[in-house]
């Protein structure tokens, strides 16, 4: 009976670390779904072995055993496929992407061939205008003291 | 020229690698072909194709990743598109092409009024030899190719490519990245698509890699894969016609 308790245990903590991962979003609810009905199912076999072999009976396999073991190969066969098809997206997303960048990249660099230096440009002759802004101010600012001493005088 | 005078014509040139082959690939084109722009689609390389590649007249595609010829002419396609060219030729980075044949492919595009013309090595010019399993294996792709595009082809395998703006067109968007996908599964995609296809013998020169493979057993691998991208490509759904001629 302890076999049983330690099975049940683990697959309790199976299926707790995988909600815990959803959580923490370290897996997608898309890829942990097979393994949480998994996960359930090894938990009601687990508690109650009648079930496996009730099913056993039901689909005509002498062993119980013997039809654990084959779903669970077909079960992992159906993930390594899944995850196949999902690195195959990846693939061809990444292969976008990266005809993305080099075309980016290309016209950036055609850009900056293109102006090479007018922000430092712009940005001197602003200074210019600055500096002859200033000196406006400052005759105007002396010919209005100049005008008011006089104005003091008189 | 009297291809289409006006026509804006694209080589792209896919590089991996290949930084001794490219300056000479390069300065032949210039000479050459002085009415048509390059691109050099630089593969993700190791050493230093892109500096070389920049020294040049050619603008530069530098993909991050090594992605295959295929996935190179896919950038390179897509550029085309962007950028409104109305042909666009596949040259290997090898020294194998020889630029002064382009004009062939052009002349053989307009003559026929194909969509894709592909540059032969078994079509009368030239003397490039295969012999035993390898050259059954391309016999094999040969005929069946043929029967799928419904014209007379002699070498599938070839690089060598003009495409138009109609093969641009589907080609920036489905063109195969797999061993063999750029020439044996473009071909059975551009076919089903509609594109007209068509071949011209055109002389090529050795490649700097040697000669090609007489391994009995790696010829026996390269029918299966070429067999296997065969069958899939042709039992793919078909994908929607680009727009009529």
């Amino acid at each position: 009976m302890t076999g049983y308790l330690i099975a049940l245990a683990t697959c309790i903590a199976f299926v707790a670390s995988l909600v815990l991962m959803l959580r923490n979003r370290r897996l997608k609810e898309k890829y942990a779904a097979t393994w949480i009905i998994l996960a359930v199912g090894i938990c009601i076999v687990g508690a109650l072995p009648v079930v496996v072999e009730w099913l056993a009976d039901l689909v005509g396999v002498e062993t119980p055993s013997n039809l654990l073991f084959a779903v669970a190969l077909v079960v992992l066969l159906g993930v390594c496929i899944q995850l196949s098809t999902e690195v195959t997206a990846l693939e061809e997303e990444t292969r976008t992407l990266v005809e993305e960048v080099a075309l980016l990249r290309h016209d950036v660099e055609q850009l900056a061939t293109a102006a090479p230096r007018a922000p430092q440009g712009e940005a001197a002759l602003t200074a210019t205008e600055v500096a002859v802004a200033i000196a406006t101010t400052a005759v105007a600012i002396a010919a209005t003291e100049a005008a008011v001493a006089a104005t003091d005088v008189n | 020229m009297t291809y289409l005078s006006g026509a804006r014509v694209l080589v792209v040139v896919p590089a991996w690698n290949e930084e001794e082959a490219l300056p000479a690939v390069l300065d032949e084109l210039t000479i050459q072909l002085p009415w048509a722009d390059v691109l050099v689609v630089n593969d993700g390389s190791t050493d230093r194709t892109v500096e070389v590649a920049h020294k040049g007249t050619a603008m530069v595609l530098d993909l991050p990743v090594n992605l295959g010829v295929g996935g190179a002419m896919r950038a390179g396609y897509k550029f085309a598109r962007a950028k409104g060219y109305d042909v666009a030729i596949q040259l290997d980075a090898d020294g194998q092409h020889d630029p002064s044949e382009v004009p062939k492919l052009l002349a053989t595009m307009q003559e026929h009024d194909a969509d894709v013309v592909i540059g032969a090595r078994f079509a009368g010019a030239g003397s490039y030899e295969v012999r035993g399993p390898r050259r059954w294996a391309m016999t094999f792709l040969s005929w069946s190719l043929s029967k799928v595009t419904g014209t007379p082809l002699t070498d599938t395998t070839s690089g060598f490519k003009a495409s138009n703006r109609r093969a641009i067109e589907l080609f920036a968007r489905d063109y195969p990245s797999e061993y063999l996908g750029d020439t044996i599964e473009s071909l059975v995609v551009g076919s089903r698509t509609g594109l007209r296809i068509r071949q011209v013998g055109v002389a090529m020169r050795p490649r700097a890699g040697g000669t090609p493979s007489h391994n009995p057993v790696k010829a026996g691998l390269f029918l299966g894969r070429a067999v296997l991208a065969l069958l899939i490509a042709l039992s793919r759904p078909v994908a929607p016609q680009v727009e009529a001629r």
